[in-house]
This record gives structure tokens, C-alpha cells and sequence, in this order.
């Protein structure tokens, strides 16, 4: 009897510290989010300073006043995306089959740059692309860029900044899910007389679907959210909605509508992530 | 190049040698190494105090960049000498980097009343009228703080503390524009300099909107002690007109110096003391003027915050005491370049470093002050509507 019961209980109990985790640094502060959303400043009062109003209008003057920087953010968030599957599924592929003993190595390159922090990285990006970088003067010898042309403070820079700081979350569930193919199936796909391509197109690519999932919502999610890129590497033409809610909740001291944003952009990511899902069809595997 | 702002030779050598530490973190990396050799090399020489295990604390949460440090023993050498003297564990915390951004960071605590980590904190004027506002600050024991009369007649008596019973001014900061001397030969004095056509693209303005917008105020004619809302979102407007159409490239705090010196940047609104080390550093390729239609001029205050203890606040005001003291404060103003607020603190100066005694940047005279400008305080709900028409602007 009690064996039963320990078996029945047994799992709760252990999914206990991470219920209390997720109650106290999710849903509460999810809570604390919604009720700050709705509130209206006290006629009066002081900065920062707000009542419960249950305004709802909030939201509507949050995303009409800021639908410019929506856009930005999915835009770039979805450039940086597609740049970073361009570039990680070969290098996931070239890990995955054709890195024979220098596949840990290689590895640890990808996961290099964890070692240094984001801001840095971000920051060592500004010089990179700066004026005593050795990209501009290079571009501008060859001709490709006019000598009044900048690359930092573009929209280039931030797309650039987030393609390079997500890549490795794009790599890293590319590889795993390449890795697990049996590669007797593509030896099987030539066999049955497909060339190189259609056996990609056939084979490997429906089985690396999982990973490419997992890396474009790992990648998209956060860029999306982005404000460290757009600070550093952009100018105030390439905001995004993380510099909105960051300048309203620090600057301006209107955390009604920094709350209120942060609720639509979370709103928005998941819309998007749940149709992008049902698109590729791949519930199951995710 | 407007006079004003050329130091004697020997002031830039002073200047030279005692920023060693912002070469540091500017990332200019040669001098870097030069520092970090030297700190290799520190012998016995160095006398720096500890405080005894039970020594009473005293916690000073200031700006990067803003005491006096000795590079080579890696120690205040004034707050140091104040610890000695009061045999205290005087802290001292650089981490104030955003006035926006520390308020937000402690509010939550000051407003139930738990201790938020510092018992001495450094606002920028009209932040430090929003703490005192809000009684988030402690009224000085004027007893324990009898150098409090050493403060400068023009800042004695702001409009957000009128006696002073709250607040004392660590330093003065002027705002006014800085520029590469080889792009721009002759020097900026007027808006129409600064937008220049070699400037397109490269200018940089400070995120602080009192100095950024007070000067384009000046510059349109408008007194900063009456500007009105419409005046003031004409300037915004115009700030906003020179970002679309690619004039503006950033606007940032601390960073533009960064800027200044990676090359993205030529011309910029920025501050005094900044911009006399970079000048320092890079052997005249930069420079700094008031402008021709007035610069700002606003103050960082020391502040005793709601949450610090009785104790606390006693060693707090042992502090402001000592750095009111004339000698002590030329000690800071040799280091940090900035407005010193203390009456006497001149003379000290002639025999430490008698070059920067007659700079105007350090002891503005009587032509300087006319120049530069305080802008008015502004109420709640002003500080709230004004601020988001410029970080608008700003892109935000």
C-alpha cells in the first residue's frame, strides 16, 4: 500500500523543486506583468507611479505607437534566422559526417565563444566593423562601399551582431539531429539511383527536419527579443522592441507600457512559433 | 580653436599622466599595457590602509571614472586617507553607470525600505530631486558636515534643495561639443559646425536629454529657466529631423568616447571632463568648447539614501565633510577634470598642479559661468511626457 502510494507520489515530488522554481520566477512575475500592464499613472502622483485601472487600452497605444519596431525586430530576428541556417547546416553537416577525428574539436570551436560574454563579443563586433576595422578600409579599397559609408550603426551591423551571437543555438540541435542519421539510409538512397541532390533533398534533410526546427525557433525566439545588438551595433533608425521596453521601463519610467509590450511580443513569438510549427508539420518531433 | 579650451603643455602632461586608467578601459591598448606593467612592478612602496575585521562601513555607490586612483598601488589615494583617518572600511562601488537605470534597479527596495547596499549615492540633478521628492534621501546632521559652507555661492541653493539639507555636489559637469581636430581644423562653435558636412553620419549625441536638447535649446535662443513645452519639443522635433536624415549616427551616454576614438564618430555633444582626458590621451586630436550660444551645466549629488542605518548615515556625512575639505577636493579635480564645487579647492590646486588652477573647465570664472546654463527643473508629469518625446526620437 504505502509502496503504491510512494510510486504514485514519488514523481510529483520530484518535479517539485522545479514547480517551485517556475512559480516563483515565472508565473509570479508573469502576474506581477499582467496586473502592471493595465494600470494608468496617478493623476498627481510622481514618476513611476501608477494605479490599477485595468486600462486595456494600454496595449492598443503600446503596439500602434511602436508597430515600427515590431516590424524591425521580426524582420532582422528573421534575416538573422535564415542567415544562421544558411551558415550553420553545412558546418553541422561537415561536423556531423565529415569531421571524421576532429569532430569534439570542432565542436568545442562551436561552442567557443560561450566562454566570453555576449556583451563583449557584441562590443569586439563594433570594431570589427568600425573604421579602423579591417573590413570598411578593405571593402573601400575594393570599391565596394563609397568612403562616406559606415558599417557600424546599420541595420547590416545588428542582423550581423545576431547572426554571429545565435549561430551556435542554431548549430548545436542541427548537429544532434544530423548526427543520429543512419548513414546507411543515404547509401540506401544511392542505391535506388538518386544523385547527390535528391538524396539531400529526400533523405537528409526530412531526417534533419527536428534539428532545424529546434535551431530556427532556438535562434528566432531570442533574436526577436534582441536589445543588446541593436544598442551596440545600431543607430536610432534600427531600434528594436527590446530598446522600446527598455527605454520605458528605465528611461521614461512608464512600466505600464513596457509590461504591456513585453506581453505582445511574447504574444506575437507565440503565434508565429505555433503556426511555424503546424507548418512544418514536425509536432511530433520537436 | 577657440581659446578656452587649449591647456598649457604642461597641463596635458599632468592630464597625461594621471589617466592612465581610462586608457585602460577605453581599450587603447598600448597605454593598457603600459598600466598593467607598472601595476606589475608596484614594490613596497605602497601604503594602502585596511580597515581592522570590525571596522565600521561605509558604502559609496559612485560613476566609473570619477575619484582619484592610483594606478600603480590600485587604490583611492584620497578615500583612502579619509578611511585612515576615521580608521573606517570606507567601500567604494563603481557601479552607478545610469541614473535611469540605478533608480530602476533600487526603487523597489527604497520604497519598503530595505537596505538597498550603499549609505552614500551619486544622482544627477534632477534625479536627485526625484529621490528627495519621494523621501527616498536623509537630512544631513549639519553638525557633522561643518565644510557643507565650502560649497560654491551658484550651487548652494538648487531649486530641488533649496538649503542644501539633502544633497551635496560631488562634481560639476559641463556638456558642450567635442570633435576631431583633424576633420575639423577650425574648432565647433555653433549647431551649424556641428553639422557640418565632413560631420554627416558621424556625430554623436549624449543621451542625456537635458544637455543634449538644452543645447540646441540655447542655440534656437531659448532660456533653459523658462523653456516651455512647445519650445522644447521644437528642439526635439529638430533632433529628430537631424537622425532621419542621417546627421546623427547615435546617441548614447558614456560611449561616444569610444566612438570619438574608433574614428566613428568626428563631432559630438559630450562632456567636459571626458573630453580633456581624450584629449589627453591622444595628444591634441580631439578638443572640447563651450558653445558660442551657451553650453549646460548640471551636478552630480552626494546623497544619503532612506535605507541607510543611523550608523551608516553618521559615516556618510563624515565623508561629504571630508571631501568638502579644499585640499582633498583639488586632489579629485586633478584626477577626474570636472567642475569642482569647493570654495577654496583653487588656491589647494596652485601648489598640486598649478596649470589646471586656471583652467575655466575646473574653476569656471566669471565669463565661463555667464555661459553655461542650468536647465529648469521639471514637474512629474513634464519629466515623464518630455522624456518620452526624446527617447522617441532617439529611436526608441
Amino acid at each position: 500500500m504505502s509502496n503504491a502510494l510512494t510510486k504514485v507520489k514519488l514523481p510529483y515530488l520530484l518535479l517539485l523543486p522545479g514547480f517551485l522554481f517556475l512559480f516563483t520566477f515565472f508565473i509570479l512575475p508573469i502576474i506581477n506583468l499582467a496586473q502592471t500592464s493595465t494600470q494608468t499613472a496617478i493623476v498627481g502622483g510622481d514618476t513611476g507611479q501608477y494605479e490599477q485601472t485595468l486600462a486595456f487600452s494600454n496595449y492598443i497605444t503600446a503596439f500602434t505607437e511602436n508597430k515600427e519596431q515590431f516590424a524591425r525586430s521580426f524582420v532582422f530576428a528573421l534575416c538573422a534566422t535564415v542567415l544562421a541556417l544558411a551558415i550553420a547546416y553545412p558546418l553541422a553537416y561537415a561536423i556531423a559526417f565529415k569531421a571524421g577525428r576532429l569532430k569534439n574539436f570542432l565542436l568545442v570551436l562551436v561552442v567557443a565563444p560561450f566562454f566570453v560574454s555576449f556583451l563583449l563579443r557584441t562590443i569586439a563586433w563594433k570594431q570589427i566593423l568600425g573604421e579602423k576595422g579591417f573590413v570598411v578600409p578593405t571593402l573601400r579599397s575594393i570599391g565596394i562601399i563609397g568612403e562616406s559609408t559606415t558599417l557600424t550603426s546599420t541595420s547590416f551591423a545588428v542582423v550581423m551582431g545576431m547572426t554571429y551571437n545565435f549561430l551556435p543555438f542554431m548549430t548545436l540541435p542541427l548537429y544532434a539531429s544530423l548526427e543520429r542519421i543512419d548513414p546507411r539510409t543515404m547509401e540506401a538512397s544511392g542505391d535506388l539511383y538518386a544523385n547527390g541532390i535528391t538524396t539531400f533533398r529526400k533523405v537528409t534533410l526530412p531526417l534533419s527536419m527536428p534539428g532545424v526546427v529546434a535551431g530556427t525557433l532556438l535562434t528566432f525566439i531570442p533574436a526577436a527579443g534582441d536589445y543588446v545588438n541593436a544598442a551596440i551595433l545600431g543607430s536610432p533608425n534600427t531600434k528594436m522592441i527590446g530598446n522600446v521596453i527598455e527605454s520605458r521601463y528605465f528611461k521614461i519610467v512608464d512600466y505600464p507600457t513596457a509590461a504591456a509590450l513585453s506581453f505582445t511580443l511574447m504574444a506575437a513569438i507565440l503565434i508565429l512559433v505555433t503556426v511555424y510549427i503546424r507548418k512544418a508539420g514536425t509536432e511530433e518531433l520537436v | 580653436m577657440s581659446k578656452e579650451s587649449s591647456l598649457s603643455p604642461e597641463a596635458k602632461s599632468v592630464l597625461g599622466a594621471m589617466v592612465s586608467r581610462r586608457g585602460l578601459l577605453a581599450g587603447a591598448g598600448g597605454i593598457g599595457a603600459v598600466g598593467l606593467l607598472s601595476a606589475c612592478s608596484s614594490g613596497p612602496k605602497c601604503d594602502v590602509y585596511e580597515a581592522a575585521a570590525d571596522a565600521s562601513v561605509v558604502r559609496w555607490g559612485n560613476w566609473p571614472l570619477y575619484l582619484d586612483y592610483d594606478e600603480e598601488c590600485k587604490y583611492y589615494p584620497t578615500l583612502d586617507k579619509f578611511a585612515r583617518a576615521n580608521t573606517l572600511n570606507a567601500q567604494y562601488f563603481e557601479d552607478y553607470n545610469d541614473n535611469d537605470e540605478f533608480f530602476g534597479k533600487v526603487q523597489a527596495q527604497l520604497k519598503i525600505g530595505t537596505d538597498i547596499g550603499y549609505d552614500v549615492v551619486t544622482p544627477t540633478d534632477w534625479m536627485a530631486a526625484r529621490w528627495i521628492r519621494l523621501g527616498y534621501t536623509q537630512k544631513f546632521d549639519a553638525a557633522n558636515i561643518p565644510n557643507k559652507s565650502n560649497i560654491l555661492d551658484s550651487l548652494a541653493a538648487p531649486s530641488f534643495d533649496p538649503k542644501r539639507e539633502h544633497s551635496m555636489t560631488w562634481q560639476g559637469i559641463m556638456a558642450g561639443f567635442g570633435w576631431n581636430t583633424e576633420s575639423n581644423p577650425n574648432g565647433i562653435s555653433t549647431l551649424e559646425e556641428l553639422f557640418a558636412p565632413q560631420n554627416k553620419g558621424k556625430i554623436v549625441v549624449l543621451s542625456e536629454m537635458r544637455d543634449t536638447i538644452g543645447i540646441i535649446l540655447l542655440a534656437q535662443g531659448v532660456n533653459l529657466q523658462t523653456v516651455t513645452e512647445n519650445q522644447y519639443m521644437n528642439a526635439v522635433d529638430y533632433m529628430e529631423k537631424q537622425i532621419s536624415d542621417g546627421w546623427i549616427r547615435g546617441v548614447k551616454g558614456n560611449e561616444y568616447a569610444e566612438d570619438l576614438i574608433s574614428g566613428d564618430a568626428t563631432a559630438v555633444i559630450g562632456w567636459s571632463g571626458d573630453m580633456f582626458i581624450l584629449k589627453a590621451e591622444n595628444e591634441g586630436k580631439f578638443d572640447f568648447a563651450i558653445p558660442e550660444s551657451g553650453g549646460t551645466i548640471s551636478g552630480d549629488n552626494l546623497m544619503i539614501p532612506s535605507t541607510a542605518s543611523a550608523e551608516g548615515k553618521a559615516n556618510a556625512e563624515k565623508l561629504i565633510n571630508f571631501y568638502y575639505d579644499p585640499a582633498i577636493a583639488a586632489e579629485v579635480a586633478a584626477y577626474v577634470n570636472y567642475v569642482c564645487p569647493v570654495k577654496g579647492a583653487q588656491a589647494e590646486m596652485e601648489k598640486i598642479a598649478p596649470e589646471l588652477a586656471s583652467s575655466p573647465f575646473i574653476f569656471p570664472d566669471d565669463a565661463m559661468s555667464k555661459r553655461l546654463n542650468v536647465f529648469r527643473s521639471l514637474t512629474p508629469a513634464e519629466e515623464t511626457s518630455w522624456t518620452e518625446a526624446f527617447q522617441k526620437a532617439a529611436g526608441n
